[in-house]
């Protein structure tokens, strides 16, 4: 894949066309430049490594909405198998934004939600360009219910820049969709584990959020509001989103600093993009780890602690 | 409303009519000139066309709950600017302006008290303190009120108003959502009786939280009541809305309440619901 490089990548890039004249000119001249390539790899590389460990908050949300960043269905492909997709909330319709179904990672059975994007127009048409209606959401509690019933785990990927902003959303009370699904989440008999993979877009990323173990990929973004969103109220113009994504905290490392999520799933450097198939395998890693976990903790025990977690969460003083 | 002599306004040229400050209310939707003690003994209700204006936590509470009956509880929780929210103005200074000029320390008043004799547990959310947005203090709030009602087995009843999370608290106001649906799930599995009285206006988190969850709905007439704001829906979907779109005679026609029912009759309202689930 031709992956489009960001704006900050911008000095990679120019190392990268150096490289590739000093290849051009060792092959027409038939000189030995195999050092200077050598140091030239070496540089790219320690650029590489300078910028991806610099990352500015904005950064990672530009990384995060990456049209080449693995999406919910490559997870599904490279860390699932055996995945069989259930459509339909057996009320209005499907929403091909939130794909679900049963699957097996690591052997074991369970239950997968996801948001899903699309790398093209016709993908966005049928994708909405992963913003759910209510559909999505009730199909979603639906497959929650499957597997509590027979008693499989639940993990969900979450990848949405929000709940979809639309007249029929509205009339079919997407916020009711939404409000139902976490409080059904905050009792519901069975484990949990949710992954932001790319954009955790506030209510909407919560819809399929509320688990035993919340996890973030590295360069993953989670928040109230998006940056664009919170720069044209507080600021007053969406091009302080830069400021906007700094202040609002909206990063792995802040958030599990913060206590908000449970884990940090490391991303090969230059993000997921660069080579999914290692993104995918830590992802099950990850998500193996955390059900591991999980998995024996007796279900009154686990609802005790689902509970305490999020009843935590809250600054203030008295 | 004889009582009170309107003020002569003569409309100026190349200006609107001025208002006498501090007395009077013009009526935004029918341009009633009202006096502003016959609009308070009126409910914050227009007496011409029933508009209803935004009514503060203290006088909610005192126009729905039993006289004497109300006791606050956490009254000193305060809200703490925990990101170092720095935009045109900082969170810490936004708090401290609310505060001076509205006299609360945050968006919701939270206690137990008696409706027709019932006693319940009730948090009124007051759309004057930061537009009633949702943070850590209100979420706190409610969720303690709500296990307070859980424990000593009472019914909740949460008059909502909000302009949605508080982003001053990031990632922070966004989980309220869970912590205060969680304590609803709890409150319902004990098979107690929970009613969401929408006002408003009530939207977005506050929406997609405890204000869709009642097992009543209620809302005020007119009141917008909404998950996603009409300019966003509107740049997004490059849609006409509808003109009642996101009323809460939208909401009824759609299915999506139970019930609207005029400010003055909501005591009587909540007392006879509350009647039916009594077990007394
Ligand atoms: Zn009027």
């Amino acid at each position: 894949m031709n992956i489009q490089p960001l704006e900050f990548e911008q000095p990679i890039l120019e190392l990268e066309q150096k490289l590739n004249d000093l290849k051009r000119r060792l092959s027409e001249r038939n000189i030995d430049l195999t050092s200077e390539v050598g140091q030239m790899q070496k540089k790219i590389e320690a650029t590489r490594r300078e910028i991806y460990t610099n990352l500015t908050a904005w950064q990672r949300v530009q990384i995060a909405r990456h049209t080449a960043r693995p999406f919910f269905l490559d997870y599904i492909q490279q860390a699932f198998t055996d995945f069989v997709e259930l459509k339909g909330d057996r009320l209005f319709g499907d929403d091909a934004s939130m794909p679900c179904g049963l699957a097996r990672i690591g052997g074991i059975r369970c239950a997968v939600i996801g948001q899903q994007k699309g790398r093209d127009v016709k993908e966005n048409l049928l994708r909405n360009f992963g913003s759910p209606h209510p559909e999505g959401y009730r199909k979603a509690l639906r497959v929650m219910r499957i597997a509590e019933k027979f008693g499989f785990p639940v993990v969900t990927l979450i990848d949405t820049p929000g709940a979809y902003p639309g007249v029929g959303a509205e009339e079919r009370h997407i916020a009711e969709a939404i409000a139902v699904n976490i409080r059904e989440m905050m009792v519901l008999r069975t484990p949990v584990v949710a992954v932001v993979i790319g954009e955790g877009g506030s209510g909407g990323a919560l819809g399929i959020g509320v688990a035993d173990r919340v996890l973030m990929l590295e360069n993953a973004y989670y928040s109230v509001i998006s940056p664009e969103g919170c720069a044209a109220i507080l600021w007053k113009h969406r091009k302080h989103a830069p400021e906007a994504a700094e202040a609002l905290k909206l990063d792995a490392a802040g958030l599990l600093e913060m206590g908000l999520i449970d884990g940090i799933v490391p991303e090969p450097l230059g993000g997921a993009h660069r080579d999914p198939t290692v993104a995918a395998a830590n992802l099950q890693t990850a998500v193996l780890a955390a059900l591991r976990d999980i998995l024996e903790i007796p279900v009154e025990k686990l609802l005790a602690q689902r509970y305490d977690k999020f009843r935590k969460m809250g600054v203030f003083q008295e | 409303m004889a009582i009170f002599k309107k003020p002569i306004l003569r409309p100026r040229i190349g200006k609107t009519r001025e208002m006498p400050e501090g007395l009077w209310t013009k009526c935004p939707s029918c341009g009633e000139v009202i006096h502003n003690l016959a609009l308070s003994e009126n409910l914050h209700v227009c007496p011409k066309c029933s508009h209803h204006f935004t009514l503060g936590s203290r006088e909610r509470i005192a126009s729905l709950v039993d006289p004497d009956t109300f006791e606050e509880i956490d009254a000193p929780l305060d809200s703490v600017d925990v990101l170092g929210f720095k935009a045109v103005s900082t969170y810490t200074d936004r708090l401290a302006s609310y505060k001076k000029k509205t006299g609360l320390i945050d968006a919701i008043v939270t206690g137990t008290g008696k409706i027709s004799g019932h006693s319940l547990g009730i948090g009124v959310m007051d759309f004057h303190f930061l537009a009633a947005t949702l943070g850590s203090v209100v979420g706190e709030k409610v969720t303690r009120v709500i296990e307070l009602a859980t424990e000593r087995r009472m019914p909740v009843v949460l008059v909502c108003a909000s302009g949605g999370a508080r982003m001053y608290e990031g990632v922070l106001s966004l989980m309220q959502l869970a912590k205060t649906s969680g304590a609803l799930a709890r409150h319902a599995q004990a098979k107690l009786p929970y009613i969401a009285v929408l006002t408003n206006p009530t939207t977005a988190g506050v929406m997609a939280s405890y204000a869709s969850l009642g097992d009543i709905i209620i809302a005020e007439p007119k009141s917008m009541i909404g998950f996603a704001g009409p300019r966003v829906i509107r740049e997004t979907t490059h849609q006409t809305l509808p003109s009642d779109f996101q009323t809460a005679e939208f909401l009824e026609k759609h299915g999506l309440i139970d019930l609207i029912v005029h400010r003055a009759k909501m005591r009587s309202t909540l007392g006879d619901l509350l009647g039916y689930f009594s077990t007394k």
